[in-house]
């Protein structure tokens, strides 16, 4: 006799917890064949504050992190999904991959991780500097993290495109508030459990799920959001999250249509995007 | 130590004889035209408009002011350039014309240096000590990078992005024009600059340098007037970069309209930076430091000093010495090789001090200046310091960019650091104490882009400049600064 | 004068703030920046040579080289009317005798340098020997070295007592209290230094004996500059500044006036304060002031040199 299976709820997350929206609000994700796969939450403005709220509770020791230890945590991310490998892959294949694009999504999705991992105690030397002043004083530029980032990931890969813009954010001691693919939302709250597994501090990384059109201008216009990364934006929606960023001077970093397969994500430009440059100045006397 | 019961008497005795530097080498034709595709033309409309000298109210020249058609052309010379001319010159070429230009002004550096202070009203101290050996630097700077750019950012391709529109403040006039073009040049864009409508005169006087260094017409262009101009290289479809250096409300204003363009840009807005001093501070270097940092310029600094905290223990003893040593600062004609203190770049921008002057009286903070004679023409704000003051304060939280200084105190380190924090800006900040671990913790800890420790107001071509939150997007100087004007491909 | 009696108490030395060289430097730099002129400059000129001691401590001194220097002190340039003499002569203790000869019926004051001079390493008895008979022979000024070793040892207290008893043999007489900037080497010492000396009773505190290098500097003496400011609104004692060495043109001298004006102003700008030890100030200073009376380059070949 078959045993009638335990359906995950779908919840989104937040500060290191998985509430359900505040708003009490769904949306029905089914599969290619229309059959129900979640009821996933239709996230609201508040719930994006309240995201907002825990990931900048989280940045400042986030940051003080070292960067081994940051390392370590990334690499630790891609050892959970690697044991949760078979899980993503049929998540994948639920929401429409093959079998064949499934393996490659996830098994690119857990290499990026450790990519960026090793990148945790390196961009800064190679993007740092000293600079010889004429004057007596010691001079030197470094990165810091950018603070709270706003991501709305990709809309067409439902984990490697989370993925590949989330590590590069948080490796660099950002927290970030992210708006899973609306259409493929499954992955990305199975990942906040895997988050939530390996040593990533609560409030590092935020995951919402729900509607683009409705959360982008609160994800854009928030004035304590340091920067907004979004994905896959129409002309029209470049256009009202770059005005809307203006409000705050907020950083807009624009990633179009891209193959996140492709090796050249693997690239610690995209770290960059969420830093800012502090030059020191020091005298050198007696 | 507490505050001294015995002061010290510095009116009233010796003062220094007139020191005037001479005006004689400095030419100031009656007008000023446009400089568009290597010559000077005049406007469309055939409109001007006049600039000031702020220390005497007197004009000193009519110039041209830039419509829609004349930034059309302009844009259109610069694009010019570029395809045909600079994209296509070897790098080590365009890196020797900066070299040239660096040199032509270093030659011809007192003259420019007597303009600075003529039109914008800083001392001739700072132009001939700062504004010019600094400008000259960053040509010097920039133009070796111009060959070398495949060092600069590993793994990447650089590439120039095109016509480069710039827009100026009237702080800085030329010092910031050069920290505008040099980078813009060496990395193979061309450019059309606009400099503010009230310092005109340096960038005009710099398009002759330009021309005597033999610079392909077109590749860079220099047009004058006042917002609207700036509104129309900003908009102008032909314009694939902006860099702008003013406020943060006109940089947000920019920042909208350049929403959904694609086109790059890069801003230097304002600051109300925080300056802190430790008990343990070197005080008498601290005190310097305060005046360096709020009084450079008349106060007229994006990363002005403007907000001290001053922790307790110490606070009676700093504020007694700073209002000392302000007794000794000499505010009057700029051009007086022993002026401390200049004009006030505009009667508008006298305006506002003064209205913040009135706002920190109302709000009930205690004003403090010292005894000076004010020349009877011209614009002038003696230093003033407000204490009493806290972090609601208007004059706390609001850019005055005059010499205006808001004291607070503070009792431990971690109170300090929150109120420097406490604030929509972070362009820089400072901060005074003998001891390393705290000076390293300080300075990570302020989210600023600029960190002075025992220092203030320092500026160097290798130095990235530029600020955090609402005080910027990007950095202008060094390497750092480089990414400004280039493309990275794979 | 100030005639406050202070009682002579050991300073709490940890409490001395501390001090920044490069900016320090940087200051320095803002005084050199000043441009003086016209009669600014010539005031300065006539001030500076008021603040001279004209010194000659040399081994080879001799009763005749020290009645030359006093000839030059009473007769600056005879050839140039209303200029004032110099503050004082500075000689060897064994040579007081012979200046107070040749300065007598002159309000030239007679220092002598004491206290083992220029090292100090002496016992305390024969320093204070040293310096009651440069005071018997008729020295009303008294040059002293600190005892840089024991400084450098830590040993503030020994320093301090050696202060306050050559203070005390000094009688009527004012105590200058050299610090040997030079050795002291960092200007966080030579800060403490200022402040010890002034609490052990200093008239005036004096940046060098002149033998070892680099003596006088800009730099040294903003510090000692900013210290006694600092025991004046603490104490309301003034004490004077005496740079030495080192300082042997007119320019040097005025930028030292400027600093000196805008560190503590009005009340300082006096021989009663301030004292330039130098030999070869003096005509300098003569040269400029007759170019600025003339508008003609000078040659030293028409300066007595003594």
């Amino acid at each position: 006799m078959s045993r009638l299976s335990v359906a995950k709820t779908y919840k989104i997350y937040i500060g290191g917890k998985f509430p359900r929206t505040e708003s009490g609000r769904y949306y029905r994700l089914e599969n290619p064949a229309g059959e129900l796969l979640a009821n996933v939450c239709q996230g609201s403005r508040k719930d994006f504050r309240n995201a907002v709220v825990a990931a900048r509770k989280a940045q400042p020791a986030w940051a003080k992190t070292s960067a081994y230890l940051r390392g370590q945590i990334l690499y630790r991310i891609a050892e959970m999904l690697e044991g949760r490998r078979d899980q993503f892959v049929a998540e994948l294949v639920a929401q429409g991959s093959t079998q064949r694009q499934a393996d490659n999504e996830v098994d690119a999705s857990i290499d990026r991780l450790v990519y960026f991992a090793g990148w945790s105690d390196k961009y800064q030397q190679v993007f740092s500097s000293v600079n010889p002043v004429s004057s007596s004083h010691f001079n030197f530029s470094v990165l810091e993290p950018s603070g709270v980032i706003a991501i709305l990931a990709p809309e067409d890969t439902s984990l490697l495109g989370l993925v590949s813009n989330l590590a590069p954010a948080i490796v660099g001691g950002n927290t970030c508030v992210v708006l899973a693919s609306e259409t493929l939302p499954m992955c990305a709250i199975s990942f906040a459990e895997v988050l939530h597994s390996s040593d990533v501090p609560g409030g590092v990384v935020n995951l919402l799920t729900g509607f683009r059109e409705e959360l982008a201008g609160q994800f854009a216009s928030h004035m304590d959001v340091n920067a907004i990364v979004y994905c896959d934006a129409s002309r029209k929606q470049e256009k009202d999250i770059q005005i809307a960023a203006a409000d705050n001077i907020k950083r807009v970093i624009s990633r179009t249509r891209s193959d996140w397969t492709d090796d050249a994500q693997d690239n610690p430009y995209l770290i960059r995007d969420t830093q800012e440059v502090k030059t020191t100045w020091h005298p050198i006397g007696t | 130590m507490a505050a001294p019961e015995n002061t010290l008497a510095f009116n009233d005795g010796w003062s220094y004889a007139p020191a005037p530097e001479s005006t004689d080498h400095v030419r100031i034709k009656s007008r000023y035209d446009l400089f568009i595709n290597g010559e000077f033309v005049r406007p469309a409309s055939g409109k001007t408009f006049d600039t000031l000298n702020p220390a005497t109210e007197q004009k000193l020249a009519s110039v041209a002011e830039a419509g829609p058609a004349d930034v059309d052309k302009a844009v259109k010379a610069a694009r010019e350039a570029y395809r045909k001319v600079w994209s296509k010159m070897k790098p080590a070429e365009r890196g020797k014309y900066l070299y040239r230009i660096a040199r032509i002004i270093q030659e011809r550096a007192r003259e420019f240096a007597v303009i600075e202070s003529m039109d914008g009203g800083k001392p001739i101290r700072e132009a001939r000590d700062v504004d010019i050996p600094l400008a000259a630097a960053h040509f010097f700077y920039y133009a070796g990078w111009a060959d070398k750019l495949e060092y600069a950012f590993p793994n990447r391709n650089a590439k120039p992005l095109g016509v480069a529109g710039q827009i100026i403040p009237w702080n800085f006039p030329l010092l910031m024009a050069a920290w505008k073009i040099a980078p813009a040049l060496a990395c193979g864009n061309t450019v059309v600059l606009k400099p503010a409508e009230t310092t005109p005169l340096t960038a005009l006087k710099l398009a002759e340098v330009v021309a005597d260094a033999g610079l392909p017409p077109g590749v860079v262009n220099i047009v004058t007037g006042a917002g609207e101009t700036g509104a129309e290289i900003v908009n102008h479809p032909g314009i694939d970069k902006i860099a702008f250096t003013g406020s943060t409300d006109v940089g947000r204003l920019i920042q909208k309209a350049l929403a959904g363009t694609r086109k790059k840009y890069t801003l230097e807005l304002g600051g109300k930076a925080a300056n802190i001093i430790f008990a343990d501070a070197p005080i008498d270097q601290a005190v310097e430091g305060i005046v360096n940092g709020i009084f450079f310029n008349q106060g007229h600094v994006c990363c002005a000093g403007s907000r001290l905290f001053v922790q307790e223990s110490v606070a009676d003893e700093v504020v007694a010495k700073l209002k000392d040593r302000m007794q000794t600062l000499i505010v009057g004609n700029p051009l007086d090789k022993n002026t401390d203190i200049g004009a006030i770049n505009s009667k508008g921008q006298l305006e506002t001090i003064r209205d913040y002057l009135k706002i920190g009286k109302g709000e009930g903070a205690e004003l403090f200046q010292p005894s000076c004679k004010l020349p009877r023409k011209g614009f002038w704000v003696p230093p003033t310091l407000f204490t009493g003051v806290s972090q609601s304060n208007r004059i706390v939280q609001e850019e005055i960019f005059g010499p205006v200084l808001a004291i607070q105190t503070f009792r431990t380190f971690e109170e300090g650091l929150e109120k420097a924090n406490n604030t929509p800006y972070g362009l820089s900040g400072g901060v005074w104490t003998d001891k390393g671990a705290k000076i390293f913790k300080m300075t990570q800890g302020l989210r600023a882009g600029v960190i002075w420790a025992n220092t203030f107001n320092k500026f160097d071509p290798t130095s990235p400049f530029g600020g955090y939150k609402e005080s910027g997007v990007g950095r202008e100087g060094g390497l750092h600064g480089l990414d400004a004007y280039l493309k990275l491909e794979d | 004068m100030s005639v406050t009696v202070l009682p002579l108490r050991m300073p709490d030395l940890s409490r001395v703030t501390t001090v920044d060289e490069v900016g320090v430097n940087e200051r320095v730099a803002r005084f050199q920046s000043r441009s003086i002129k016209k009669d600014t400059k010539i005031n300065a000129l006539k001030l500076t040579l008021s603040m001279i001691d004209l010194t000659t401590l040399e081994g080879q001194d001799t009763a005749g080289k020290v009645r030359q220097l006093c000839q030059k002190a009473m007769h600056l340039h005879d050839a140039m009317p209303g200029l004032p003499s110099v503050a004082a002569v500075c000689v060897y203790p064994n040579m007081v005798g012979v200046a107070k000869d040749a300065l007598s019926g002159t309000d030239i004051n007679i220092a002598s340098v004491a206290t083992a001079f220029p090292s100090g390493m002496s016992s305390l008895d024969i320093k204070l020997e040293d310096t009651r008979m440069a005071v018997e022979a008729g020295a009303n000024e008294i040059d002293m070295v600190i005892s840089r070793g024991e400084f450098l040892a830590g040993n503030y207290q020994a320093v301090f007592d050696e202060i306050v008893a050559v203070k005390d043999a000094c009688g009527d007489a004012h105590l200058k209290v050299i610090l040997e900037t030079g050795e002291l080497k960092t200007l966080d010492r030579v800060r403490k230094a200022s402040v010890l000396a002034m609490h052990a009773g200093a008239d005036f505190i004096k940046t060098s004996t002149g033998k070892i290098q680099p003596a006088a500097t800009m730099q040294v003496t903003l510090t000692m500059l900013q210290a006694i400011r600092d025991y004046y609104y603490d104490t309301g004692r003034m004490v004077g500044m005496k740079p030495a060495g080192g300082i042997s043109n007119a320019k040097l001298a005025i930028h030292y006036l400027v600093m000196l004006h805008e560190t503590l102003g009005n009340a300082w700008m006096t021989p009663e304060w301030f004292r330039f030890g130098a030999s070869s100030l003096a005509n300098d200073v003569l040269m400029q002031l007759m170019k600025q009376q003339t508008g003609v380059y000078q040659s030293a070949d028409y300066f007595s040199k003594d």
